[in-house]
């Protein structure tokens, strides 16, 4: 059958909660109505990044945006533009999105933004392994099975790319470690347990382009020389489960997975397991706990998962974006990743900028641009024209970048040298409106109920923390108060068991020192120049 | 070539050696050891709390850190393992101020009324405060509070004093292979909880008390009678008999300082009876009592064709493990009742009707090596005289405790014996206390009652020892006898799973729910560890040495209770007072 349009319309867990669900089964009564349903069809898609209200309707071949939309709005796109051709000026994009006004998609990308993680997301049916494969998709597995696994590991290697999730180990080395373990039986795993405040690039990638990790655990399998490949997935993300679930069967049903893949000797399976809710279960170690069946705590460690992961089996295990990186690195080569970002970094990040700026969403941009350019440029600037006071990458556990640093290059190992972390990509921006006390606060209640309990400083210290950081808003701080701060850090930072606690006191510790006076004024003077800290003790309610 | 062997070997052991650097002293240690192994065979201290040894280590309290020359965070002890040319610093400012700042998060959520707290002096925690040197928490905060649970029969749980370092998980779920507790809940509200979040006595637990040996502070402890005994001992209406149990001679001296594994027979009956027991017997009759019975039951079955293996039923751990884990093995269990339940029945019935005295107005207490038996003497089953055969019951630590209030130091003691009759017992029942004991015991009779002969050596030492499972074959006049031996349930589930699996085939099975036997039993003083449990061990068997009679069945005073009043083993009467039936349980 042939149709003279496509409409796109985006389903992801975001636009369905603003209503896609409604504007689909609207567009589909409306297209029925006007007798185009041999005419037009209405396809889904994946998020598209870079600020688009939700949902949107992405019209083909006319290249022509329509964001957001709004059910009462469907009937006038399907009457004007549908059927007498005539597209809804007033309704193409929002005012807020200046750049994308046009409505164009391909031929005028943003100037910062360099899509390879992102490459079929909003384009493509993400529901469709047609769709897909016409995008070059399971070209890149074609291609390792004609490989031996070394040929495999070395591209992967030379390109540099690193894990995404937030450490940023070489994610070649980590395949070749668990290839060379000793051991038959060896295990694939995608961490999809997203659980970073404000990071949610997983969750759309998931959502939007499904087969590309399904295709890079098989790639990752045989280079590793596993059968098994297991996804966790957090159970707050039931549309990236159902997307998954889908490209599995698809994938399966089609011969890419299962037994003797694309006629060579190598048989590889995918399958879900869905967290329950535990931020520490992103941690890799407790993840494999939590797969196996036990409590999400993490392991000791050495021995890491590429000597014995799951199971005890060397895994390898990998986020979801690297492994998105994995089959364009593939098909295009090392160079070509390499010619992408910075010589000692290279490739994109994903970032969701959330927070005091104007446009919020998904990018992927060349690694190594700077904050600034992220925050103006991509982002449209802070909201209401106030200050940056602090930008929280990679969630609370990444790095805190305060106004000095929106210069830097952001890559992993450029933020690492000013002490900070690129992490998983989130990008929390505070402006000026905000109390520095109220926003560690915040941080730090985040790990207060995500610690695990293990160990003593992160299970306590956490709590100590916050009472501190409590009292202080109440107008109760003590002297003193700020050094208690810095030991508890300091302490929770060298002596806790998992990366979790290591990393919890960053935002603390980081801010004590770049807002140092605005910390003190509250303890001396009982005084919050933002006027956030209420500065009154709780009393007892007095009966009327 | 012999040579040459010894060239190999001696490059093996190189290879298997790492060179560290401990505070700047040049060490060697096997390549395999932890940081903190190392640290302890150079002499080094390094202070602890949720590492045990012979369990998993965890690596959760953070006590034991070192700082490691090229790392920027301090590693724990416990689950670092060396490397070669690894630099250690054990007392660094950098390592002594974590330690003393972990303690004292520790202590900001531990309620410090140390007086009130049955662990005071035997509590790590306040020993580590002590030692670290803590002056004062500078952390101070909001505390956990839990309902202290005293639903179980034996197991106290006072959760306000766990620090969560999950030795007690460890124990229950490594060595004894119950898994009746584990983590619950995340954070700083992390607690330890049976399954479902069920009190301790709806659970599976088995009521062994391994986990207060386990456990650092007071969170657990047993469940004390102490107070019911004294009211006995205040109530001039009530006889009030005693019976200690095979492994309390070899344990009671520890907590008024006398050496590990001294034999204290006498000054312990001294020390009881000062108390103001009315009778004190000794659970080693009811031992001697035990072997007839059940060595009766086991040529029966093994004459007549009844089932195979026989399965010692004395530990009642055990019993509640196998009710709950192996209800097939049920017809494999003896039906006798444990010396304890049988002295009991002995006394309220035998021993009432002699001296005259009614069944109702005799108290029967032990002294118990076991927080378990605290559960069995209130089964339903173990009331044959109709009312419970043994009413209260006091683990050696609850005993030394009034002892302390009474006053007594019992090393101070003179000598003194048992009352008669129920207070005389062999060699064989001594060795009850340790693990192998009860089926050494047991050989000792059989083999003369099946051969009609006299047994040329006592000793069975295959069934003697701490290997986990032990085996032996016994030639019993042309028949070989196959027997083994598990302590510890774990061990036990190990044994059972190959007899259940039908790779082996025994005759006779026995096990005891405690690493080492009763000598280790969870009523025993703290600590309670290895080195311990082998030297009571060492006196247990010095104590059958001492005996001029080492055979049950040569216990003048059980002959005479069966002529007087039991008659027959295993008749009519014996099989009412001193045997019982078990039942299945959930397993979870």
């Amino acid at each position: 059958m042939f149709y003279r349009a496509h409409v796109l319309i985006e389903m992801t867990s975001n636009s369905i909660h603003l209503g896609a669900s409604q504007v689909k089964e609207r567009l589909e009564r409306e297209i029925a109505q006007a007798g185009l349903s041999n005419e037009v069809k209405v396809l889904e898609t994946g998020p598209l990044g870079r600020g688009v209200p939700s949902p949107f309707l992405m019209i083909y071949p006319d290249n022509i945006m329509y964001a957001p939309v709004t059910v009462s709005e469907v009937r006038e796109i399907v009457s004007e533009h549908l059927l007498k051709g005539r597209p809804v000026e007033r309704l193409i994009v929002s005012e807020t999105a200046p750049a994308l006004k046009e409505g164009y998609f391909r031929p005028s990308p943003l100037a910062k933004e360099k899509r390879v993680v992102l490459r079929n997301s909003g384009l493509i049916d993400p529901g469709s392994i047609e769709d897909y494969i016409a995008q070059d998709g399971y070209q890149a597995l074609g291609k390792v099975l004609s490989m031996s696994r070394q040929e495999a590991i070395n591209i992967v290697k030379d390109s540099g790319l690193v894990g995404r999730g937030g450490a940023g180990f070489p994610t070649g080395l980590k395949l070749e470690f668990t290839m060379k373990a000793p051991g038959e039986e060896k295990y694939v795993v995608c961490n999809a347990d997203e659980g970073e405040q404000g990071t949610f690039k997983d969750r759309l990638i998931l959502e939007g382009d499904p087969h590309s990790i399904v295709e890079a655990m098989a790639i990752c399998g045989y280079a590793v020389g596993a059968g098994e490949g297991y996804i966790y997935i957090r159970a707050e993300y039931p549309e990236s489960i159902r997307a998954v679930e889908k490209a599995i069967e698809s994938a399966t049903d089609t011969g890419l997975l299962g037994d003797g893949i694309l006629g060579a000797d190598f048989s590889f399976q995918v399958k879900i397991r869905q967290g329950a809710g535990a931020y520490i279960c992103g941690e890799e170690t407790s993840l494999l706990e939590s797969i196996e069946g036990k409590r999400g705590e993490p392991r000791i460690k050495p021995p890491y998962p590429p000597q014995a992961g799951l199971w005890g089996k060397p895994t390898a295990i990998n986020n979801v974006e690297t492994l998105a990186n994995i089959p364009p690195i593939i098909l295009n080569g090392a160079d070509w990743y390499k010619s992408i970002g910075t010589p000692t970094c290279p490739g994109t990040k994903v970032f969701t900028l959330t927070g005091n700026v104007n446009m919020l969403g998904l990018i992927e941009v060349p690694m190594g641009i700077t904050l600034r350019e992220l925050l103006y440029d991509v982002g449209g600037g802070i909201r209401g024209g106030r200050q940056m006071k602090v930008v929280q990458t990679g969630g609370p556990s990444g790095g805190t970048m305060t106004p000095d640093m929106l210069d830097v290059p952001m890559a992993f190992d450029t933020l690492a040298q000013f002490n900070s972390a690129l992490g998983s990509g989130a990008l929390t921006v505070v402006d000026d409106t905000h109390c520095i006390v109220d926003v560690v606060k915040n941080f730090c209640e985040f790990f207060l109920h995500e610690s695990c309990g293990k160990c003593t400083p992160c299970r306590i210290g956490n709590k100590r923390i916050v009472e501190i950081l409590d009292r202080m808003q109440r107008g109760r701080g003590r002297p003193g108060d700020l050094d208690l701060l810095r030991i508890l850090g300091e302490n929770m930072k060298t002596t806790s068991f998992c990366g979790l606690g290591q990393a919890a006191p960053n935002p603390l510790m980081k801010c004590l020192d770049y807002f140092q006076e605005e910390f003190e004024k509250h303890v001396t003077e009982h005084l919050c120049d933002c006027q956030v800290c209420e500065m009154k003790p709780k009393r007892k309610e007095v009966g009327v | 070539m012999a040579k040459v062997a010894a060239e190999v070997n001696r490059k093996d052991e190189q290879e298997n050696v790492a060179t560290l650097y401990l505070d700047g002293r040049e060490i060697q240690v096997p390549a395999s050891s932890s940081v903190l192994e190392a640290c302890k065979s150079a002499g080094i201290h390094i202070p602890t709390l949720c590492h045990m040894d012979g369990l998993t280590p965890y690596g959760g309290c953070r006590i034991c850190v070192v700082e490691i020359e090229g790392q920027p965070t301090l590693a724990a002890a416990c689950v670092t393992p060396v490397r070669e040319g690894m630099k250690i610093q054990t007392s660094s400012k950098k390592v002594r101020e974590a330690r003393k700042a972990n303690l004292e998060l520790l202590l900001s959520n531990h309620p410090l009324d140390c007086q009130l707290c049955d662990r005071n002096q035997f509590c790590e925690l306040q020993d580590l405060a002590y030692e670290l040197g803590v002056r004062k928490i500078r952390f101070e905060g909001e505390q956990q509070h839990h309902e202290v649970d005293i639903s179980s029969p034996s197991v106290k749980r006072d959760l306000d004093r766990c620090i969560l370092c999950g030795r007690c998980i460890r124990t229950c779920s490594e060595i004894q292979s119950v898994f009746a507790i584990d983590f619950a809940n995340r954070g700083f509200e992390s607690y330890i909880s049976p399954s479902l979040g069920l009190p301790l006595g709806e659970s599976v637990c088995i009521n062994c008390g391994q986990c207060i040996h386990a456990c650092p502070t007071g969170a657990l402890s047993e469940v004390e009678h102490v107070e019911k005994v004294w009211d006995a001992l205040n109530d001039p209406e009530k006889t009030v008999v005693l019976q200690t149990a095979p492994a309390i001679r070899v344990s009671i001296g520890e907590p008024f300082g006398m050496p590990q594994g001294t034999i204290s027979t006498g000054k312990m009956v001294a020390a009881l009876r000062r108390l103001g027991f009315d009778y004190i017997f000794d659970t080693n009759f009811s031992a001697d009592l035990t072997i007839i019975e059940e060595g009766t039951e086991f040529i029966t079955r093994l004459t007549q064709g009844g089932v195979l293996p026989l399965i010692t039923s004395c530990s009642p751990g055990w019993i509640k493990f196998m009710e709950h884990f192996y209800p097939e093995l049920m017809e494999n269990v003896s039906t006798c009742k444990s010396p304890q339940q049988m002295l009991g029945a002995v006394v309220k019935t035998y021993f009432a009707q002699k001296i005259g005295v009614e069944a109702k107005d005799i108290v029967m207490a032990s002294i118990m090596p076991c927080t378990a038996k605290k559960y069995e003497c209130q089964r339903d089953e173990m009331r044959a005289s109709g009312y419970q055969d043994v009413d209260y019951t006091l683990t050696t630590r609850e005993a030394a405790r009034m002892l302390r209030e009474k006053g007594i130091n019992l090393a101070e003691m003179p000598e003194e014996d048992f009352d008669e009759p129920l207070g005389l017992s062999t060699g064989a029942a001594a060795v009850f206390g340790a693990t192998g004991g009860v089926m050494e015991a047991a050989l000792r009779t059989v083999y003369e009652k099946v051969t009609g002969e006299t047994l040329p050596k006592l000793d069975f030492m295959d069934v003697r020892g701490m290997d986990g499972v032990k085996e032996a074959i016994v030639d019993v006049k042309g028949t070989p006898v196959r027997v083994a031996v598990a302590h510890g349930l774990g061990n036990a589930r190990t044994l059972l799973d190959t007899v259940r699996a039908g790779e082996v085939t025994y005759h006779f099975i026995e096990i005891m729910a405690c690493p080492g036997g009763c000598i280790g039993g969870g009523g025993q003083p703290i600590p309670t560890n290895l080195d311990i449990r082998m030297k009571r061990i060492e006196a247990i068997y010095n104590v059958d040495k001492s005996f001029p009679v080492r055979k049950s069945h040569e216990n003048p005073a059980i002959q005479k209770l069966y002529e007087d009043f039991l008659g027959e083993p295993n008749g009519e009467k014996a099989h009412h007072l001193l045997h019982t039936h078990y039942s299945c349980r959930e397993k979870m």
